[in-house]
């Protein structure tokens, strides 16, 4: 038996007494403990009086005994918690009034919840500078409180090792590495460990409400597919909760003009890589199977020394391209050269499009809303430009959507469903699992297994042992007289056992981000484990309700390549090139 | 023979580094641990001021700290040993070397300067072996069986080897050293009976002042402030004294150097000892200072402070105020405030 605040409960073996509290119905506050990383117990904010002890322990920390009595407010801990919180809130110079993390501030719950004020204490880090990161990410150390998830994001979660504390006592701060060996790859994950929102995405919200009252531009909006299935949690709604269509009705009360589902630029990246990867596996197998390739295409491939290297990677993730070209440009040849799902959504918006609804693309503005940091950093990168500029205007994170539709009232919650706008509303149950971890590659397995199969032969459309939050998953696929061996890594930190098995592999996937887009670092704050696990399930749920599970079913994406081919613009909207970064 | 184990649960030995724990308990502990390896430590960082016997048992018994791991290391059937020395004992190196001799399995290491304070408490002082920054570590897992590089690890002090080894000859005496500094004429290392009251000691080495005066006992920063009537108890902790002059010191300049101690050598891990710290000598600059968030600031130190020595750290102001500043009638005004909210 335990007793907490004079109530009984249970005795487990094991349990921390913020976890035993919780169960028992008592709120602790806490801010630098997070289910991703092993506690840390430095912001001394969940400390709880134990009877017998001196001193008073830290709930993170401190194992429950049989028999432990706790109290968890009383007027010693209340001393020690107000005043710890006092001094962490004038270790962050309050930027509120723009931050996007207003409505979901700690900070502020803690000081209204305690009744603190939080400018009793002079604030002592004012001229403490921001780092940023291309254009993806950055840490303002004027309202860093020193807790250090994103040390441990970047340095245990991620095994990147680019962030690094430096200085001791007060002086210290978190700076990025001077080691020339090392960089960012924007993946976000200290972002969305911070919890102050110090460290976070560099916002373009602003930006884009200026382009929406520009009434000379027309601003489209296209969400990836990992958006429906988190931007939810923000507006109160259980962990996983599908919200297409309220997201489509947020985006056009916002103001966007057109609002399209990038589920539909997957089904074109998945026929895409679908095509490359079966090109490079034919060179393997030396079998003849009619080149699905568009002729030109082909002919180009080949004479850049027909890029056969296996295994292929996907490069739908901006982070894992950016460690390729920076840690292993050796790699380079292995990513496939089809771009990512956004980027042939603003590439699509800005030529077909454009020509249908006969728009000058220079007045069309396309606006990404991601689970990412780092599809900033992809939409920015000049190997992207089509003839109407950047195929993606500005890139928002789920959180920056979240915060802007809270800033005008928009409950999501209470929205009645939109549809998004034809003729991209459509799109297969491929499509749907691009936003979580092996959907990418189970995507283009199924429909390079179609092309590839005898006639008459059945093929499994669901390679169940790619999907999941395990960090390394493999499968193996027969199609035919080919075996396809496939190989799923996400979080960039299992990156290791790829590089040692290279061999063993056709295809591989990478997603930067623990559990993939799901789990992005412009995802909602809380993202852990368990909210990654029931983001991850209901994107496999819509899967299962698709009647089209082949991205090649998908007429209009069939419609829309055969046109771009015709048009002569398949290579610059389709493909791209990557290239060695230092 | 006894059993070495045997022998020192006898002697009754407990550590000299100012914890004061069971020796034989720690050993059992890192006995019945299972490792890969195991290692041991000679933990001779001495980094709290005032502090100077394991420098003085280093320069004068260099052979008995040596033969102390030894007994350690094959009593534990450990792999590796480490001397881990304060920054400034480099001069103390060939002596060490000869020591040492053919037992290389012993390396002798130099605590960086920057690890500072907290690069001798016994977990920081394994993550400056390891590389990194010299902070402690949370506990548990305690070193005896997650160490050094996650292995069952014994430290111990540099005296306790001492008195290892001499328990092993059958030579311990139940004695130990003290070091004697301040406001008195015959600074240095001495050694008596385990026993000693504070006022013997001060009497047998001809340091006992005749004019008013208070005392610091078990380190100059982080240890106990005692009037001159609470000296018939034994010298705790790491067994320094520190003698201070009543008349000589002025209250709030002595307050300053202990708060400024902690300030400069607070590793910044956790909330009440990076920000308090600070706040606390924000308070003592300032020319209308808030009293009571001073005495809150000290009771937080202690209350929720991540490691030993944070919690540590507000003794020296909390006991000077309550053993002498409460019982002194002509304080000044600021003073007196002082003194009423920290013994609020």
């Amino acid at each position: 038996m335990l007793k907490i605040n004079g109530k009984e409960i249970e005795f487990i073996t094991g349990e921390n007494v913020w976890h035993a509290a919780k169960r028992a119905g008592f709120f602790i506050p806490g801010l630098c403990s997070h289910p991703d990383f092993s506690v840390k117990a430095n912001c001394r904010v969940c400390v709880v009086e134990i009877e017998g002890r001196k001193n008073l322990a830290a709930s993170c920390s401190t194992e429950t005994q049989d028999g432990m009595v706790i109290m968890t407010e009383t007027e010693r801990v209340q001393r020690s918690r107000n005043l710890n919180l006092e001094m962490i809130f004038a270790e962050h110079v309050e930027r509120c009034p723009t931050c996007v993390w207003r409505f979901n501030c700690k900070l502020l719950e803690y000081a209204g919840r305690y009744k603190i004020r939080i400018n009793t204490l002079k604030d002592r880090k004012s001229n403490r500078p921001v780092y940023r990161f291309a254009n993806a990410v950055e840490i303002d150390s004027s309202q860093c409180i020193d807790c250090r998830n994103c040390v441990d994001a970047c340095s245990k979660l991620q095994k990147i090792n680019y962030l690094e504390i430096k200085g001791k006592g007060r002086h210290q701060e978190v700076c990025p590495t001077e080691d020339k060996a090392k960089d960012c790859i924007y993946c976000g994950q200290c972002a969305v460990h911070c919890p102050v929102s110090a460290t976070q995405e560099q916002t373009h919200w602003e930006e884009v409400e200026m382009e929406m009252k520009n009434e000379k531009k027309i601003v489209v909006a296209q969400f990836a597919p990992s958006i429906r299935v988190s931007i939810g949690e923000e507006f109160g709604l259980p962990y996983g909760e599908v919200v297409t269509g309220q997201l489509v009705g947020g985006l056009k009360q916002l103001g966007f003009d057109y609002v399209f589902d990038v589920n539909f630029a997957a089904d074109i990246t998945a026929v895409v890589e679908a095509e490359e990867l079966a090109e490079r596996i034919k060179d393997r197998t030396t079998q003849s199977h009619p080149s699905p390739l568009p002729a030109q295409r082909d002919h180009e491939r080949k004479q850049n020394g027909g890029n056969n290297a296996l295994p292929m990677f996907t490069a739908s993730c901006p982070a894992w391209i950016k460690y390729v070209e920076f840690y292993r440009p050796d790699l380079i040849p292995n990513l496939t050269a089809s771009r990512s799902p956004q980027v042939h959504g603003g590439g699509i918006v800005k030529t077909y499009w454009a020509k249908k609804m006969n728009i000058d693309p220079k007045r069309i503005v396309v606006v990404s809303i991601m689970p990412c940091t780092s599809k900033k950093f992809e939409a920015d990168r000049p190997e992207m430009v089509i003839i109407g500029g950047f195929p993606v205007d500005y890139v928002l994170t789920t959180r920056e959507l979240a915060f802007m539709l809270k800033k005008n009232r928009i409950d999501l919650a209470k929205l009645k469903a939109g549809q998004a706008d034809s003729p991209f509303g459509e799109h297969t149950g491929a499509a749907a699992i691009y936003g979580a971890s092996g959907g990418v590659m189970e995507s283009a397995l199924r429909t390079a297994a179609d092309w590839l199969k005898k006639k008459g032969e059945k093929i499994n459309l669901e390679i169940k042992a790619v999907r999941g939050l395990e960090g390394v998953k493999e499968a193996e696929i027969a199609v035919s007289q080919t075996r396809l061996r496939a190989l799923a890594i996400n979080g960039i930190g299992n990156v290791d056992y790829l590089l040692a098995n290279m061999d063993k592999y056709d295809y591989v996937e990478v997603m930067a981000c623990p559990g993939g887009c799901i789990g992005g670092g412009g995802q909602p704050i809380p993202t852990t484990p368990e909210i990654r696990r029931k983001r991850d399930e209901a994107l496999h749920e819509i899967d299962k309700g698709k009647k089209k599970r082949m991205a090649h079913e998908n007429e209009e994406v069939l419609k829309v390549k055969r046109w771009l081919e015709e048009e002569g613009l398949a290579e610059e909207v389709l493909y791209t090139k990557h290239k060695k970064r230092k | 023979m006894k059993n070495i184990f045997q022998k020192i649960e006898q002697a009754n030995l407990v550590g000299r580094g100012g914890a004061n724990f069971s020796t034989a308990a720690k050993w059992e502990m890192v006995k019945n641990a299972k490792g890969e390896k195991k290692y041991v430590v000679c933990n001779a960082s001495e980094g709290e001021p005032g502090v100077r016997k394991d420098r003085y048992i280093l320069e004068n018994h260099a052979g008995r700290v040596v033969d102390g791991m030894l007994v350690a290391l094959e009593y534990l059937w450990a792999d590796e040993g480490y001397l881990y020395l304060n920054h400034d004992y480099q001069d103390l190196r060939r002596k060490l070397d000869e020591a040492i001799g053919e037992h290389d399995f012993i390396k002798v290491f130099f605590k960086p300067e920057s690890a500072g304070y907290i690069g001798g408490e016994e977990s920081g002082c394994l993550n400056v072996l390891e590389g990194k920054r010299a902070e402690p570590r949370l506990k548990p897992p305690f070193p005896p069986t997650c160490g050094l590089w996650g292995q069952p690890t014994l430290i111990n002090n540099v005296e306790t080897f001492y008195d290892v080894s001499l328990v092993k000859s059958g030579e311990y005496k139940y004695s130990r050293f003290y070091t004697i500094d301040g406001d008195c004429v015959w600074h240095g290392v001495y050694e008596y009976p385990e026993t000693a009251t504070i006022e013997e000691i001060l009497k047998k080495t001809k340091n006992y002042p005749d004019f008013p005066f208070f005392v610091q006992v078990g380190g100059a920063a982080s240890g106990t402030v005692l009037n001159s009537k609470q000296l018939k108890q034994p010298a705790i902790g790491a067994g320094s004294i520190r003698i201070y002059s009543t008349a000589k010191r002025d209250p709030e300049k002595i307050i300053t150097e202990w708060i400024e101690f902690f300030y400069r050598e607070s590793c910044g891990q956790c909330t009440p000892c990076r920000e308090g710290t600070y706040r606390l000598k924000e308070v003592l600059e300032s020319g209308e200072p808030d009293w009571k968030l001073f005495a809150d600031l000290l009771g937080n130190l202690k209350e929720s402070s991540f490691c030993g020595l944070g919690a540590a750290a507000p003794v020296a102001v909390m006991s000077y105020i309550e053993n002498v500043l409460s019982k002194d009638k002509n304080l000044s005004e600021r003073l007196k405030e002082m003194v009423k909210a920290v013994n609020n």
